[in-house]
């Protein structure tokens, strides 16, 4: 692997025969290529190295909700209470090995009492799962470069004749702290099991998780469907016995060669019915673009609910009212979980004259508006059109001058002959948002002959020196 | 065993609630239109559970269409609640390319119809199958006011079948179905009535400014009556109400007549069941607007 360094190509990366062969990190493509004439070299792509890893980490998701990423080439799992899951730890380190190799990657796997530990292990000891409490025997032996720190540090540390752990170690923190600063003692402590730390895990623990893993995989779709019915009976138990409900719920399939598929279902309302859920599940199957592939089968479904709300159990009153409320809600959940968020909407009431803005539409899942709409003037015929095109269509009009309404206009190419006509009604620009280039707006309302009722503006005046108003219709009246 | 009972309990307890709704005001069967000529040729009104399908009759008529569908929608709302302003929602299906032919909807403009746009859900879909399969979603929801369905043309899964299984959830849901088509032929289906709107010259006010909405409807076919006739009718916003347009301009809007307001000026007949004045009349509209 190499890449671009200061206009050089440098080997940023190699596998283990080119290390045999001599080659290094940080080597000029050119200095390799003179020592080893046949050498395979492929640009590094780093997006796509991180985008390789995060699937991975979707993979080992199976094991622990608690996956971090580390560095660009390691993955930190968090796998308190997970272990014995999969055979205690011996048994969760073979199970990935296993993977791994199926996937075709090396694995270095360490097992330790805090994530640093761990990580120092993996990367610069022997690998292995170290027994509580022997981090600290253990690590000594590791070199300084183990504790993921920037090279001129390490240099210093190896001048000052300090190459172990052990050497650190053995120093006062303080002296330590006051030559290379306090990240350094950090460090040290951490890698050393002294002090814990948390891992920031790249998908945020849900709050509810529920999961089945099984013997053998399976792809048929029926019993798919059978067992995330169990999963959503599951987690409406234990979402019941927490007294909360749902807001979204994510299914995670887990395909025996590595891939992960996951789909959200969002409800409007916290929820933990579960035959509304397995519906709402079914609806997002059906609308798929791309439908659930199983390849050789899934051997693992995981059903996590990362979003809770306190929701109390209700009685069911036989009041119309509430039950509408609730059938109307459930609609708007199962459109969403078809066509998409964005595409369920509701009007929300906007404090602005200017006409486009004066409305905006707002997913109907989200909570509902609190604006109310301006009541319309009595005994007035509706001021404002059914219909809005937006961007406004260009027409050619002929018109009054100054300011008189259009006489005639072409629209679509048919002319249409004005019978009546109202206004002008200025609607100014909104310069705090337009700058102040946008020009004003004159709009009449008129009918054609046909009866058909247009909103029709015009942009400019009759005046000398600058060119003819342009008109544009921008709206129909019912 | 508890865990299996409890749903089932409440299970029972909303399919009754849900059969009181059913069984309710709301099913009483007709929707009146407030013209006593309509409503007389509608046995009653227009009936609530069943589909309607509102044609426009040129691409350019489609807002006159749609506002008489969503006062068609706003009558059946209001009907239910007897008075009471805040009526039950509507949903409204369109499709992603009418934005674009005919203008988006404008919430304003719904609100200067009547219509609180906090009452309408809007759904777009991307093409006529999504619409119709939201439709038929929705037309399920015996909560919803109306339903009101606006794909493009003729979607092709838009067949006899599609249109009985749109009927049939009108049905058992007891909300109106109304389906709002542009450029589109008339075919079989299973639609109650089926009702061809033009856009009609509106009554001048003040310094000839356009007034109230008018329609000029014709009733193209209806299930079990009489069909092919035709009338005229505004839409009065204040009283959420159409209203027959007399012969003469009523004395508080009274507006001077001008020589090119020429609907006007021509014979209004409030038509009888002969449909050869009703061909007269739509004959010079035709004209007028060539």
């Amino acid at each position: 692997m190499v890449e671009t360094q200061q206009n050089t190509l440098r080997i940023v990366d190699c596998d283990w025969r080119a290390v045999g062969l001599g080659l290094t990190r940080g080597l000029t493509l050119a200095d390799a290529r003179a020592r080893i004439p046949d050498l395979v070299a492929l640009e590094a792509d780093p997006q796509a190295d991180r985008r390789f890893l995060e699937d991975v980490a979707g993979f080992c998701d199976r094991f622990t909700p608690l996956v971090a990423l580390d560095a660009c080439d390691g993955l930190l799992l968090d796998i308190t209470g997970c272990a014995h899951l999969f055979g205690g730890e011996e048994g969760l380190v073979a199970l990935a090995g296993r993977a791994m190799d199926r996937i075709g990657l090396a694995l270095r796997t360490a097992i330790a009492g805090t994530p640093d530990a761990a990580r120092a292990y993996a990367r610069f000891g022997r690998g292995g799962i170290l027994a509580p409490g022997r981090e600290e025997a253990t690590l000594r032996e590791l070199p300084v470069t183990g504790l993921d720190i920037e090279a001129e540090t390490v240099i210093a540390l190896s001048r000052a004749g300090l190459k172990t752990l052990a050497d650190l170690a053995e120093r006062p923190s303080e002296t330590l702290s006051a030559r290379f600063g306090e990240a350094l003692a950090v460090r040290l402590r951490r890698t050393l099991g002294r002090e814990d730390r948390r891992i920031t895990p790249l998908r945020p623990p849900p709050d509810c998780v529920v999961e089945r893993h099984f013997a053998e995989p399976f792809a048929d779709t029926a019993s798919l469907e059978a067992v995330v019915a169990r999963l959503i009976g599951e987690a409406a138990r234990v979402l019941e016995a927490r007294g909360e409900g749902g807001r979204v719920f994510e299914l995670g399939f887990f395909r025996s060669d590595g891939a992960v598929r996951r789909l959200m279902i969002e409800t409007g309302r916290p929820s933990r019915d579960a035959k509304a859920l397995i519906r709402l599940y079914r609806e997002r199957i059906e609308a798929l673009a791309d439908p659930l592939d199983p390849g050789f089968g899934f051997d693992a479904v995981k059903l996590a609910v990362p979003i809770c709300e306190p929701l109390n159990t209700q009685q069911h009153s036989l009041d119309g009212r509430a039950v509408e409320a609730d059938a109307i809600a459930d609609l708007v959940d199962r459109l969403v979980t078809r066509f998409g968020r964005d595409r369920v909407l509701r009007f929300a009431a906007q404090d602005t004259h200017h006409p486009v803005r004066a409305a905006k539409a707002i997913s109907a899942a989200a909570p509902p508006p609190e604006a109310a709409w301006p009541e319309p003037e009595p005994e007035q015929p509706p001021a404002r059109p059914l219909q809005l095109f937006e961007p406004p269509q260009p027409v050619e009009a002929i018109a009054e001058v100054p300011d008189g309404p259009p006489i005639r206009f072409r629209w679509r190419r048919l002319i249409h002959d004005v019978a009546r006509a109202e206004g002008p009604e200025r609607i100014a620009p909104e310069w705090w948002r337009d700058g102040f280039d946008e020009p004003m707006r004159d709009y009449y309302r008129v009918e054609d002959a046909a009866g058909r009722r247009f909103w029709l503006f015009r942009i400019g005046f009759h005046e000398a020196g600058s060119g003819p108003p342009r008109w544009f219709l921008h709206g129909l009246f019912a | 065993m508890t865990a299996a009972a409890i749903p089932t309990l409440s299970d029972l307890r909303r399919s009754l609630a849900e059969a009181a709704l059913r069984a309710g005001p709301a099913a009483s069967g007709r929707i009146s239109l407030g013209v006593p000529s309509l409503d007389a040729a509608l046995n009653g009104g227009l009936a609530r559970a069943a589909l309607h399908e509102i044609h426009a009759a040129e691409p350019a008529d489609l807002a006159a269409a749609t506002g008489f569908a969503l006062g068609l929608a706003l009558r059946g709302g209001q009907e239910q609640e007897q008075g009471e302003a805040s009526g039950r929602p509507i949903l409204w299906v369109r499709q992603d390319f009418l934005d674009a032919e005919t203008g988006r909807l404008h919430a304003p403009g719904l609100s200067e119809l009547g219509l609180d746009p906090a009452r309408l859900l809007l759904v777009r879909a991307r093409d006529g199958e999504g619409v119709l399969r939201a439709g038929a979603e929705a037309a399920r929801c015996p909560a919803l006011g109306a339903v009101l369905i606006e794909p493009w043309g003729e979607p092709r899964p838009f067949d006899l079948t599609a249109s009985r299984r749109l009927a049939l959830a009108a049905e058992g849901s007891g909300v109106p179905v109304l389906l709002l088509r542009v450029a589109a032929r008339e075919a079989p289906s299973a639609a109650r009535t089926r009702w061809q709107v033009r856009a009609l010259a509106s009554q001048a006010l003040e310094a000839n400014a356009p007034g109230a909405p008018a329609f000029s409807l014709r009733l193209l076919r209806q299930r079990g009556g009489a069909a092919e006739r035709e009338w005229r009718v505004e839409w009065d916003r204040d009283r959420r109400s159409f209203a027959e347009r007399s012969l003469f301009d009523r004395t508080d809007r009274l507006a001077p007549r001008t020589d090119h307001a020429a609907p006007l000026s021509c014979p209004l007949v409030p038509l009888s069941g002969d449909g050869q004045v009703a061909a007269d009349g739509r004959d010079t509209g035709l004209r007028r607007a060539g």
